[in-house]
């Protein structure tokens, strides 16, 4: 049986600002990526006081889930499938920093990519499928193949799947919630052209 | 939902280089683990598998040039190169490549030698292997921690049920680094003696380090009889980023969940490969998960006491073990294994015996509260 997807919703966050598939969330000059998290943070209210010891791709990972999930309902069981290409290396160089002195075991905790899954597992209250891709650059491909293979066998209701890379304090997000509910087709086709779009507001829906 | 059908393997261990040797040690309850002494990072020495340069070097030297790769591509290149030469029919074109680790070549980080910066991104690890063989198409990667291996075989499976893949290689590997020593030393993790999974006395893991590889297939091979992963689910603890659930939560759900793909019953089980790393936390919370889930009656064994805990590659080569295993018909025995020190009552398998095995069930856990479960079928 053939079952269609699509994008209910996504989000971008690429060079100081935010997008989602109908706005402008947030903008911003600010170059060091801490001040930055921290603003986006303020700017969303979050009020989640574990934020501050995560992580930077943590913290991008829970403020772009946060920016897609809120006001919406979502499924305990809404799998996450993320992928990038740096894997963790950005906390990997903090702790390998860190050894020579005292190594640091709440760094070392972060030293794995699929950290951030589970830390938006915790705060979104998500008990799902998991997968942390690693690839040389964006691929629309496995993102679709894999997301779909989970939604047409049961796996999963809906999955929030994208890119979640971070190295030498240069952020790339680009984040999308799919489910059956009719909107932008999820094809490779569209990934592509969502994710590679200039950060200006989309003119309209693909 | 189709069968992914578990065909050649190879593991590159302190045990042996090849699944061969690596059975034969476990049968004759041989472990890898040897006692190290790191200054630098700690005073306290500590147990780990770690494999001998020299005797990867002359290994190595009748494929590759030894310069011109790392220890752990050599681990792997050596791993896959077993797959091919015993599959020389293979058409590399139609073949995906799926590689499993943790920390790829995190070694560069403290000495990258001669290999550029950019050797350290295991997209370039990916990229390495391929070129070596001849792939065509990009490897899939996975590094989610210490289910990585495992998790490997599942994304076979289901992107094989959309048609994406027919055949490929899972291909595991990760090192005992200097970073993942520090790091499980900072936690107070690594235990002093060889690693004690399920035990009364168990104090910590014992790490370990290895490749290994499997070939999988969609299709049913013409062998009498074959293993068949028939069922695979992944849940998230949602609790604690670095401690296992009390509850065993996302164990449970994965177990729950691949039985009932495969539909089956915990009573069909014949046999359980755990996790068993020899943490306090992490085996109260296998034990309690095996007990809500009915199997603490099913024979269970960990092999962490013999390769210790070889992190993106651990759950790939218990896999590789249990389908021998249920081959040959054979329990093999939980290393260290002294007196049942978690909550729960387990039957740890204490000595290798003979049993009739047609399903096994292989579960894991890891870093960032993930759990996978694994059911294979011997048909």
């Amino acid at each position: 049986m053939q079952q269609d997807f699509y994008i209910k919703d996504w989000v971008k966050i690429k060079s100081g600002k935010v997008f989602n598939s109908k706005n402008e969330i947030f903008s911003s000059s600010e170059k060091d990526l801490n001040t930055f998290l921290k603003s986006m943070y303020d700017f969303l209210e979050l009020k989640y006081p574990k934020f501050h010891k995560m992580d930077n791709l943590s913290k991008l990972g829970i403020l772009g889930t946060e920016i897609l999930f809120r006001g919406k309902e979502i499924s305990a069981d809404t799998a996450l499938i993320f992928s990038n290409n740096a894997s963790s290396l950005d906390i990997d160089k903090k702790f390998h920093e860190s050894i020579s002195g005292f190594a640091s075991p709440a760094l070392f905790v972060y030293t794995l990519p699929n950290i951030v899954l589970g830390e938006i597992s915790i705060k979104f209250k998500l008990q799902s499928e998991n997968a942390f891709f690693v690839s040389e650059s964006f691929d629309a491909e496995l993102l679709k193949n894999y997301s779909e293979s989970l939604l047409t066998s049961g796996k999963a209701p809906e999955v929030l799947c994208g890119w979640l890379d971070l190295e030498n304090e240069e952020y790339d997000v680009f984040l999308c919630l799919v489910s059956q509910e009719i909107n932008i087709p999820f094809s490779e086709e569209n990934l592509k052209k969502i994710y590679f779009a200039e950060n200006e507001k989309p003119t309209g829906r693909t | 939902m189709k069968k992914l059908y578990l065909l050649e393997d190879a593991i590159i261990s302190p045990m042996g280089f090849s699944t061969q040797e690596n059975i034969k040690a476990i049968q004759e309850e041989r472990s890898g683990l040897s006692l190290q002494h790191k200054p630098k990072i700690t005073n306290a020495a500590f147990y780990a598998a770690i494999i001998d340069e020299s005797q990867l070097n002359s290994a190595f030297a009748s494929i590759g040039e030894i310069k011109g790769y790392t220890k752990l591509e050599k681990m792997m290149l050596l791993a896959v190169q077993q797959i091919l030469a015993k599959n020389p029919g293979l058409d590399l074109t139609t073949t995906t490549l799926i590689i499993t680790t943790t920390k790829g070549n995190i070694n560069l980080l403290k000495d990258p030698g001669i290999f550029p910066e950019s050797r350290i991104k295991l997209s370039e690890l990916a990229k390495t292997i391929g070129q070596f063989f001849g792939f065509t198409q990009d490897a899939i990667i996975i590094s989610n921690a210490c289910i990585s291996g495992g998790l490997g075989l599942a994304v076979a499976k289901r992107l094989g049920n959309t048609e994406e893949i027919k055949n490929a290689i899972v291909l595991g590997g990760d090192l005992v680094s200097d970073f993942v020593v520090s790091g499980f030393n900072s936690f107070q993790a690594l235990s002093s003696k060889p690693c004690k999974p399920f035990s009364k006395d168990r104090d910590g893991i014992s790490l370990g380090e290895a490749a290994a590889a499997m070939l999988v297939s969609t299709e049913k091979p013409k062998t009498s009889e074959n293993i068949a992963l028939i069922g695979d689910a992944t849940v998230n603890d949602a609790n604690h980023i670095s401690g296992p659930s009390r509850t065993g939560e996302g164990l449970y759900q994965s177990i729950q969940k691949a039985l009932k793909e495969a539909s089956i019953s915990a009573s069909d089980i014949d046999f359980l490969s755990a996790h068993g790393t020899a943490t306090i936390y992490n085996d109260e919370m296998e034990s309690q998960a095996f007990h809500r889930s009915a199997l603490q009656d099913t024979p269970l064994h960990s092999l962490k006491a013999y390769y210790g805990h070889s992190l993106g590659a651990s759950a790939l080569i218990e896999s590789i073990v249990t389908k021998h295993a249920m081959l040959k018909n054979e329990l093999y025995g939980s290393k260290n294994f002294g007196e049942l020190g978690v909550s729960w009552p387990l039957n740890v398998v204490k000595e290798y015996r003979k049993k009739e095995i047609k399903y096994a069930l292989k579960t894991a856990s890891g870093f960032g509260g993930c759990n996978l479960a694994l059911v294979f079928k011997k048909e």
